[in-house]
């Protein structure tokens, strides 16, 4: 008998224990140096990933048949606000793409001049955060190509990439990315998506493609790349939309 | 009794084989042992409540290389609720952060106790499968006597019957290297250094699939080992995992069967 009651008290102690442990583990999720211990992780992961890929290591690329039925939108579908409403109507002919910040030559192309310069093609995997992937064939310019022509400064350690879709907490989607993923080969600000010209939903005329990331730094509707030295002024200081919003990675390589 | 608690587990087959060990307090676990298994007490835990929150965030499975709410999903995991989930409401990025973090902890605790028991032999002395313990009579014997929850006694309680062999080279060898394969696939940076695991796999949706089942079964061998630890008495398996020190279960009074053998040969 005095084994039973020890096994039942065993039990409630474990259920007691299990109880505690959820409401601990939300406390210390809410414990901002608990949280911020968490999150050197991530920065652990950055460091780990970036001493084992090569500068220039290509994320898989696909044959055409490997590619989804279809393509899942995802976020922002069709941006609001006047302004995009305009553009779509007008064929996005007067579209800008505008290069700045700590850059010697500041550009503002046109979607005829995006499209004229040399483009890539790859067949990636899209991969989102949530879990889900899908693979299609996106087309655009390497976004070194604009880089170059901008002329990037010295100090510049990140690009920023500000883009068109207002959201729900009143400011604008925006993400940024490290000089290495901007100058890496499969880094393009794509304009189309399986030999098609970008539908809304998938981020008409211009979204970026940074292939050894996950699905949120795919920033869509791109109006204006910047180079910065820090991200710390920016929006949140998180770099992302979602980095502010929701306290994502920032470096989401995985 | 001294001397026989100073003894390692796998040290007491080679001395006196006649002297009986029931009731003594023996050495059954190794420090590095112990240390593992409550670092994986918390670490696994908190890797399988994050994960149910991950799973939260998109609970459709696929096998191939991509799969998105469009394709054909060959399982749909439940809503888990929040008492199942870190955190206990919606939150995946927080979630990730639990996961990305407990990660490195058991990827490298796992690499540390593979090296560590390697080089104290605990895995060639205590976890290598012989020819005769795979026979199939041997085999089933053990299944007829875990499904009576007849447990072993005196020598045969120091070391691992078949069962747990085989279930433990399962979860270290096989289970949790595949979940942290697969978890590191699943990685677009990671896939960028090296695919081939990912080619293996079928995909990353496979990898993804693989994941949630490996997960599923580290669950299941929870399950399983507390209800045994309960039933083999939680005192004494708990405490060895403590202190490394494990009282050797007396044999069982004879009387009892007996009896039983003489009314089967009534009946």
């Amino acid at each position: 008998m005095s084994g039973l009651v020890t096994r039942r008290e065993l039990v409630s102690g474990l259920a007691i224990g299990a109880g505690g442990l959820l409401s601990g583990c939300d406390r210390l999720g809410e414990n901002p140096g608990f949280r911020a211990l968490l999150k050197s992780g991530e920065h652990g992961n950055y460091a780990v990933q970036r001493l084992l890929q090569d500068r220039t290591a290509l994320a898989e690329e696909f044959a055409p048949s490997q590619r989804s039925p279809v393509f899942r939108a995802n976020g922002t579908r069709m941006p609001g606000g006047d302004d995009y409403a305009r553009h779509l109507a007008a064929g996005f002919a007067d579209w800008r793409l505008v290069v700045d910040g700590a850059v010697a030559r500041p550009q503002s192309l046109t979607m005829g001049e995006v499209k004229g310069m040399p483009a890539r093609h790859q067949i990636t995997r899209h991969d989102c955060v949530e879990g889900w992937s899908a693979i299609a064939k996106w087309t655009g310019v390497p976004l070194k190509l604009l880089l170059d022509r901008a002329g990037v400064s010295r100090e510049a350690r990140f690009v920023v990439l500000h883009c068109a879709d207002p959201q729900s907490n009143g400011t604008m989607y925006y993400e940024s990315i490290d000089l290495l993923d901007a100058y890496h080969p499969q880094t393009i600000l794509a304009w189309a998506i399986n030999d098609l010209l970008l539908p809304v939903q998938n981020g008409a005329p211009l979204r970026l493609r940074v292939e050894r990331q996950l699905g949120y730094k795919q920033a869509k509707y791109v109006q204006r790349i910047e180079a910065v030295t820090s991200l710390a002024g920016i929006y949140g200081g998180g770099g992302g939309y979602w980095e502010d919003a929701a306290g994502y990675e920032w470096y989401a390589g995985l | 009794m001294i001397e026989k608690a100073e003894m390692m587990t796998s040290d007491v087959e080679e001395i006196d084989k006649g002297a009986s060990l029931a009731g003594a307090l023996v050495y059954r676990h190794r420090l590095p042992t112990r240390l593992w298994h409550w670092t994986n007490a918390v670490t696994i835990i908190v890797m399988l409540m994050s994960g149910l929150m991950i799973s939260n965030a998109h609970p459709h499975l696929y096998w191939g290389e991509y799969g998105a709410n469009l394709d054909h999903a060959w399982f749909h995991p439940p809503h888990f609720p929040g008492w199942a989930t870190i955190p206990s409401t919606y939150n995946l990025a927080l979630a990730r952060h639990w996961h990305l973090f407990f990660a490195w902890i058991f990827a490298f605790g796992l690499l540390a106790f593979m090296l560590v028991s390697l080089v104290n032999r605990h895995i060639q002395r205590d976890l290598t499968l012989t020819r005769a313990e795979l026979a199939p009579a041997h085999l089933w014997q053990d299944i007829k006597d875990h499904a009576r929850l007849k447990f072993p006694t005196g020598r045969e309680a120091l070391r691992f019957n078949i069962l747990q062999k085989i279930t433990y080279i399962g979860v270290v060898f096989v289970v949790l290297p595949l979940l942290i394969v697969t978890g590191l696939s699943l990685s677009p940076g990671f896939n960028a250094v090296m695919h081939w695991p990912l080619d293996l796999m079928g995909g990353r949706s496979s990898a993804r699939s693989i994941h949630f089942i490996c997960a599923g079964l580290i669950a299941a061998f929870i399950v399983l080992h507390l209800t045994l630890v309960l039933l083999a008495g939680p005192y004494n398996e708990i405490r060895s995992m403590i202190t490394g020190r494990f009282r050797v279960p007396p044999d069982p009074v004879e009387m009892p069967q007996r009896s039983l053998e003489l009314s089967e040969e009534m009946s």
